[in-house]
């Protein structure tokens, strides 16, 4: 276990503009000891993977109410790996169907959280996943 | 073993970050002259209810906020409901179109009809009323940022329906402030947003005379964590600004505010509640008479629609929200509301499907028909503890008011990010309560069950983005665009004067610039904002 502490990017792609959920989150996190870059919303998936990797980030949490996660959940993952995060761990959250699960996990999501999720669950989540 | 340790907790509280509850109440916890402090309904200060005869003259209006995917599918829904005698109306626009971006831009890739309808131009206006009168309906509309021009389109609709403009019955949003506090909408600064706000104000003050020209909202920062007294005293706040801003132009109180409309969200703490929408509707006259001296009773009364609030719904054993919403509506209903939406049990999972939305709209019908509570116009006055509520909401809501009335005012008060702040704070608070159970949630963090129910839900597909994109590429080719050129170069230079933008507004819809083309135009003279990390 290194003393490095894991930098988490938060951000939402889209248009929407519930962002309770983004923020609470972002602060737990923080609070828990990891490292938050909250990016803030009405963002691109291109503006949320260059930040991601200008920032250097070990995670990216993406959220999104509006309906659009198939749209951009999905193509915030590809230009995170095309522009060299191989190795980023991408989670998510929002209003997100059952049935859009396994598609997004099979498009490289690592885990998804619906309403109801600790904090405490993202956090160990997190930590079992990213190492650190 | 004493008395007090056999309580359930060491302290009762109505709501997380909220009002400490006594063991009992009994008279001498309400103020001997609380007679006058509540009046009689229909009488100033209108803490009872703002119409004498409550829900026994008329029953509020059960207005369901819907919309989705294209114009055609939407106006198909209005039309069927138009027929079973539904004439009030409430139009969710697709996020796009509330940002102003058309449905082509890069940023409304998936978000095309998803929460709401596609609106790009007057053609999509047009189609969306088709068959529907304008001038025999009302229709409320959830706009903010591009409300001037969404209300251009819809009275160029109108005016194509050969409907007379001051007979257009309705309402637009246009509350800015709330935008960039919790629900984040906005587009411009807040000095360019509140000029656009005003304009509205003042265009319906004289052309749309039965219009809502705003609709002061508490809702959204409700759902962004505030608590009841938070909500109560920004929503206030906000509408003292618009008012001094409407002042500032030079407008008479009484010529606009008659006008003005709120929006509140009901929580599941039914007893508070009701006290907030007591103490509101005794501030807002107070304020109304006492600030700004209005003469006219209309100003003073505070009209309001509800919705229950969507956040405390839960994606785990979904049909407990049937339970949860029946509460909330029934505090909006004991609270005196003037219309209410009523959500649906399957929104923390998806897109609400049709049966969900009947649910929520009979719930309401059961509680204005069978449960006896409309009969009597504010059953719970009189209280001991509802009137001690009232009192504390009040006490402590205008203690906010003072503090953002010294930073400046509530304009002040956001682009410092004091008021997104202390909801933020109030928003992590509460995630902390339900993480230690000290809040408990059914079904979430207690009384928890393997989850088997899954309801049919709503999928919007992807052809109606294409559609929306076709249908923008045929309008550009077949526009008169050397007018539509003409007419974005008057929005610009009226943008850069004082002059009301609502007429060049109408110009522009009946060209059939399209609603990106008229918000670029905007953008190109007040910039864009750029919100503030608040954590």
């Amino acid at each position: 276990m290194s003393d490095k502490k894991i930098r988490v990017l938060v951000a939402k792609p889209g248009l929407d503009g519930h962002d309770r959920g983004a923020k609470v989150v972002a602060r737990g996190l923080r609070d828990a000891g990891f490292e938050v870059i909250y990016l803030g919303l009405r963002l691109t998936p291109e503006q949320i993977a260059e930040s991601a990797i200008q920032e250097d980030a070990d995670v990216v949490g993406l959220s999104c109410l509006s309906g659009a996660h198939m749209a951009v959940f999905p193509a915030t993952v590809k230009l995170i790996r095309e522009k060299g995060g191989k190795d980023v761990l991408v989670v998510g959250g929002g209003i997100i169907p059952k049935e859009d699960v396994p598609k997004l996990t099979g498009a490289g999501m690592a885990g998804l959280f619906g309403p109801g999720t600790s904090l405490d669950e993202i956090a160990k989540f997190i930590r079992a996943k990213a190492g650190g | 073993m004493t008395e007090k340790s056999s309580e359930r907790k060491k302290i009762f509280k109505t709501t997380v970050g909220g009002i400490e509850v006594n063991r009992v109440y009994a008279a001498a916890d309400v103020p001997a002259s609380k007679e006058e402090r509540l009046g009689l309904p229909g009488e100033y200060p209108f803490t009872r209810h703002i119409m004498p005869t409550g829900y026994r003259g008329r029953l509020w209006t059960m207005r369901q906020y819907a919309g989705f995917g294209t114009v055609e599918e939407t106006n198909e829904r209005f039309k069927y409901l138009f027929k079973q005698g539904q004439t009030g109306f409430s139009v969710a626009f697709h996020l796009p179109t509330q940002e102003g971006y058309d449905s082509d831009h890069p940023l409304a890739a998936g978000e095309v009809g998803k929460c709401g309808v596609a609106i790009d131009s007057l053609q999509d206006m047009e189609r969306l009323w088709e068959g529907i009168p304008l001038a025999d309906v009302s229709t409320s509309m959830t706009i903010n940022a591009t409300a001037p021009i969404i209300l251009a389109m819809y009275i160029a609709a109108a005016e194509k329906q050969g409907a007379d403009k001051a007979k257009l019955n309705g309402t637009v949003q246009n509350d800015i402030l709330k935008e960039y506090i919790a629900r984040n909408t906005y587009i411009f600064g807040p000095a360019a947003s509140m000029r656009l706000v005003t304009d509205i104000c003042a265009y319906c003050a004289g052309e749309l005379p039965q219009w809502n020209s705003i609709s002061i909202s508490g809702y959204h920062m409700r759902e962004a964590g505030a608590t009841a007294v938070q909500e109560a005293a920004f929503t206030l706040a906000n509408g003292i600004a618009y008012v001094q801003a409407m002042l500032d132009r030079g407008m008479e109180v009484d010529s606009f505010a008659p006008r003005f409309s709120f929006f509140f969200a009901a929580n599941n703490n039914v007893l508070e509640e009701v006290a907030k929408f007591r103490a509101l509707r005794r501030m807002w006259a107070g304020i109304m008479k006492e600030r700004f001296a209005s003469k006219n009773a209309r100003s003073m009364m505070l009209r309001y629609h509800v919705q229950t609030d969507g956040f405390t719904l839960t994606a785990q054993q979904p049909l407990n929200n049937i339970v949860r919403v029946t509460l909330q509506a029934l505090a909006a209903v004991l609270g005196g509301c003037q219309s209410l939406h009523t959500n649906s049990f399957d929104e923390a999972l998806a897109l609400p499907s049709e049966q969900a939305v009947q649910v929520a709209l009979r719930t309401q019908q059961i509680i204005a028909e069978e449960s006896g509570t409309a009969d009597t116009v504010d059953p719970l006055g009189g209280s001991w503890y509802v009137e001690r509520l009232t009192d504390e909401i009040e006490k402590r809501a205008m203690a906010y008011i003072a503090e953002i009335d010294g930073m400046g005012g509530a304009l002040k008060a956001i682009e410092k990010g004091y008021v997104q702040q202390e909801i933020a704070n109030s928003a992590y608070d509460y995630q902390k309560a339900v993480d230690s159970k000290e809040q408990v949630i059914v079904g979430v963090n207690s009384y928890v069950t393997a989850d088997e129910y899954t309801p049919k839900t709503l999928e919007i597909g992807a052809e109606v983005e294409r559609k929306q994109r076709e249908r923008l590429k045929k309008l550009r080719a077949e526009r008169d665009n050397a007018k539509v050129a003409r007419v974005l170069e008057q929005v610009r230079s009226v943008a850069r004067t004082d002059d009301n933008v609502m007429p060049v507004m109408i110009e522009a819809a009946r060209a059939y610039a399209t609603l990106g083309e008229i918000s670029d135009a905007l953008r190109s003279v007040f910039g864009e904002y750029r919100e503030p990390s608040i954590l």
